[in-house]
């Protein structure tokens, strides 16, 4: 099998922390998406591995975050199933940063999708070469046995050996040239619903996340930032925080200017948390507020707004003579829409635990990305990378915000410092306030219809930070991916279209969260062409698979791809929606105040439409029931999907109905959950996940269902009400 | 200094998931520090400080309360039952959350059940309003209430 080799005997494996006699399959996977930052591990070295101790126990590395989505048990899902191997007997083993895994990065929804197929050969190469090691033991020809449930049989003498007894054997063994993928009809896990393999150490308290790290002799650590972005230290009174109780020390932890790098502030050093937060909570502080002391929100999307449609605004593509057909449209439609600051919040509150000796470090951490963790500490310590161990617990939840490791360069300047084991836990407070929040942003809409009520020209400009400028704080105008998640990527089927880019400054840390850009993107494009289509007086599901236009790739099949492979096909988009709207029964009778509204988008490769009804009580909104069609190619864990899919639906309702983060006088102005409001249990719709049934290759899962959701209830309250409430939330128009 | 004036610091005994503890911690100091930072009872865990999200859930004698916001005084001559302790508790429960896969990151989880044994204990069978109004306060993120309310309403039925 090419790239795939038996490792068994190699020497690399001490230091890679793989068993001395087992069998070790593995090869050498480089991803078509790996960042130029990050080299693959060199080619001699392999990074996907599958190691068969001779007790039969299976142990597969996870060089992915576990954050919810399941990715530990999709491994052991797909291994398992092309080896014939016994579920139960799968040992997943979190990995530490390593570059020689290649790009450990847990984000963009594609764990699964870049590896699939390798690890799908792994596993069947595995097996071909325990065959082979049974077929030699027995002398018999290797055709006449099977693997099944962890063992290889020889059905014609009633012969078998355990995996675990072939490992001996299976060592001296070349790989074989070819090994045959089981077909889609005999797969025994994949796509199938899977207890998640560490269900029951999240159900009795002993899941390890990084909050719940204790090292001998460790400290606690808060810190206290300054309120305005990017503001720095003029001098502090610690008088009083040092008389509290659990208090050992007062500093101050400068700005580390990377990107990753850490905000600076005041440390208060403590025998435990509580007492870390309060004495943060009882230092005065003066602070010097820098540049963006005056940013306020409001007046920063008011100024957007303006500028939406000038003629100063970059403008990005045009395709068509959009101008001609305004002159000679039979109506224009247009609409303007906003949605406000998103943090991540995850539960857990960004933390990370570090040990940092003379020479190397150990750290203990929720992190995305090990490696990002690494390169960090190679900058602050001066460390190689080998010397930096990081070590990744569970995620109680990452949504972006612990790809962005600052929390963990401050805890390992602190241990450094101090000598000691350091837990630095950042407060609620301080995760609302200190974000790297979710790009504000403001789109400007405009579409003709002709005189069949079909649309010709179309006009999209976008204003929002980028995240370029936590990078390159001078960045000032949206990044080609960033409007590529919806904007200039629509597939609509009309004459002509221009995109536009008005420039717009950053004035705190701005990162990617769940989605993205195609939060906003998805909003505004949705809600567009509901109103368009309300506009032409045509029926709405009709108007959108219009709009989608014939049957085609778009815009083609990128270079390299197999055909349909990842390319993004209309006829799948449609499929969803039409699936969708008929989930809800769309175009049946409602009662008295309800509505119903559709949405459709693709990201990160797959195809989501989702179907929404709502009631309309007293003028406050209740969405009664989220309709979700997923097209994710071929479902590797069923139920991590529909878990997925099923809690994407509440994240969107959040965005839809609740969360803002604004600041008024450089301050963000919201602390907790009282004013950064998330949907809880009271508002649970009825929600419904269709996955379809696909043969096309494995794509993203975590991210995709978030984006039509919002639009989709905007639509269905238009429905109810002939009212379009183009700024986000609905809190703020009195709805909720 | 310590400035003894702003603390009662007191010998406190505590009896947590059928366990007797000592402690020697100021009376104000929240059950969930005690818990986590002091006995390194991880398990209940901290999401907001406030009271606001519920991921500090544990019982005290059989009423869930916010361990973030309730002294550890309070809990003086009264037992204390946290994730660790729910299986002996109610195993049922445990045993609906793994049946309806409820978990997705896991993290406030251990608030989920815990505020749902203490539901349970209350009113053995509340109906759908009553368990909305009760879960209320347990926030999560990931979004995993359409399988909390399942996984409720199966150790009801079952």
């Amino acid at each position: 099998m090419k790239n795939i080799e038996n490792y068994s005997r190699r020497n690399f494996l001490r230091n890679m922390g793989l068993a001395s006699g087992a069998l070790v399959i593995g090869t050498t996977f480089v991803s078509c998406e790996t960042q130029a930052s990050v080299p693959a591990g060199p080619s001699f070295e392999p990074n996907l591995f599958v190691e068969l101790k001779p007790d039969g126990t299976l142990v597969l590395l996870c060089s992915r975050s576990e954050m919810g989505q399941g990715i530990r048990s999709s491994i052991t899902a797909i291994i398992a199933d092309e080896m014939e191997a016994d579920i139960s007997k799968v040992e997943i083993k979190q990995a530490i940063g390593d570059e020689r895994l290649g790009n450990q990065n847990t984000d963009g929804s594609r764990s699964i999708r870049n590896f699939y197929d390798t690890m799908r050969m792994l596993g069947a190469t595995t097996k071909a070469v325990l065959i082979q090691a049974a077929a030699n033991t027995w002398a018999v020809n290797p055709s006449e046995c099977r693997a099944e449930n962890h063992k290889v049989v020889h059905p014609m003498s009633g012969q078998e050996l355990g995996f675990g007894e072939l490992v001996e054997t299976a060592r001296e063994l070349q790989v074989p040239a070819t090994a045959d993928l089981k077909d889609k009809k005999d797969f025994k896990f994949i796509g199938k619903k899977l207890k998640n393999k560490d269900l029951g150490a999240f159900l009795n308290g002993s899941a390890t996340f990084g909050i719940d790290i204790r090292l001998p002799g460790m400290v606690y650590a808060a810190i206290a930032r300054c309120p305005v972005a990017f503001g720095t230290l003029k001098s502090f009174d610690d008088t009083e925080a040092r008389k509290m109780y659990g208090v050992l020390d007062v500093f101050e932890i400068p700005p580390i200017d990377r990107a990753f790098g850490c905000l600076g502030g005041v440390v208060v050093l403590a025998t435990n948390t509580w007492s870390a937060f309060q004495a943060k909570d009882a230092l005065k502080i003066e602070w010097e507020y820098g540049e963006n002391r005056d940013y306020d929100t409001d007046s920063f999307i008011s100024d957007l707004k303006s500028r939406l449609d000038s003629d100063e605004a970059l403008l990005v593509n045009e395709e068509g003579d959009v101008d001609a057909y305004f002159k000679k449209a039979n109506k224009i439609v247009e609409a303007t829409y906003s949605i406000p600051h998103l943090a991540h919040a995850p539960m857990e509150v960004p933390n990370a635990t570090a040990l940092v000796k003379a020479d190397s470090c150990e750290i203990y951490a929720p992190v995305q990305n090990p490696q990002s963790v690494q390169e960090e500490l190679e900058a602050l310590l001066g460390f190689s990378k080998e010397n930096i161990v990081v070590n990744v617990s569970f995620l109680g939840g990452g949504f972006g915000r612990k790809s962005k490791c600052d929390f963990v360069v401050e805890a390992a300047w602190i241990s450094r410092k101090i000598d000691k084991p350091v837990q630095v836990v950042w407060s609620r407070e301080d995760d609302l306030r200190h974000a790297y929040y979710h790009a504000n942003s403001t789109s400007y809409l405009k579409a003709s219809l002709n005189d069949k009520g079909q649309a010709e020209a179309w006009l999209h400009s976008s204003a929002a930070p980028s995240i370029a400028s936590t990078f390159n704080k001078g960045a000032d105008q949206s990044a080609s991916w960033e409007m590529g998640q919806g904007m200039t990527s629509i597939h609509y089927d009309v004459k002509a279209k221009r995109f536009v880019n008005p420039s717009a400054k950053a004035h705190v840390r701005i990162g990617w969260l769940r989605s993205v850009y195609s939060i906003v993107h998805s909003h505004s494009v949705n809600v567009f062409v509901d109103e368009l289509a309300r506009a032409a007086e045509r029926d709405i599901l009709d108007f959108r698979l219009e709009m989608i236009g014939p049957d085609r790739f778009y815009p083609e099949i990128p270079a390299g791809e197999e055909a349909g492979k990842h390319a993004f096909h209309t006829a799948r988009l449609k499929y969803v929606l039409q699936e969708a709207a008929k989930s809800i029964n769309y175009g049946a009778d409602l009662d008295e105040g309800e509505g119903i509204g559709l949405a459709e988008h693709y990201s990160f490769r797959s195809y989501v439409a989702s179907a929404v009804k709502v009631k309309m009580v007293d003028g406050k909104v209740k969405v009664k029931e989220i309709h979700t069609v997923i097209d994710c190619g071929q479902v590797v864990n069923m139920d991590a999907v529909l878990n997925q899919i099923e809690g994407s639906a509440i994240f969107g309702m959040s965005i839809a109905l609740h969360s803002k983060i604004t600041a008024k006088d450089g301050r963000i102005e919201q602390s907790n959950f009282h004013d950064y409001v998330l949907t809880r249990i009271d508002e649970l719709p009825e929600i419904k996940v269709t996955v379809v049934d696909s043969e096309a290759a494995p794509a993203g899962v975590g991210e995709p269902g978030v984006p039509p959701i919002a639009p989709a209830i905007i639509n269905a309250i238009a429905d109810a009400t002939g009212v379009y409430h183009r700024d986000l939330p609905l809190a703020d128009h009195g709805l909720v | 200094m310590l400035n003894l004036q702003y603390y009662n610091i007191s010998v406190m005994n505590l009896r947590i998931n059928r366990k007797r503890y000592k402690v020697d911690v100021p009376e104000e100091m929240p059950i969930l520090w005690v818990l986590r930072d002091v006995l390194d009872l991880t398990g209940t865990k901290y999401g907001c400080g406030k009271g606001l999200c519920g991921s500090c859930t544990v019982l005290l004698d059989d009423v869930a309360i916010r361990s973030c916001s309730t002294p550890v005084i309070a809990a003086e001559g009264k037992h204390i039952t946290t994730i660790e302790g729910l299986e002996s508790y109610n195993k049922k429960l445990q045993q609906s959350w793994e049946e309806c896969s409820v978990p997705q990151c896991g993290f406030c989880q251990p608030g989920q059940l815990m505020n749902a044994a203490g539901m349970l204990k209350d009113n053995p069978n509340p109906n759908k309003e009553e368990i909305q109004e009760r879960m209320y306060g347990n926030l999560c993120r990931c979004g995993t209430y359409k399988r909390i309310q399942d996984a409720i309403d199966l150790t009801i039925n079952s």
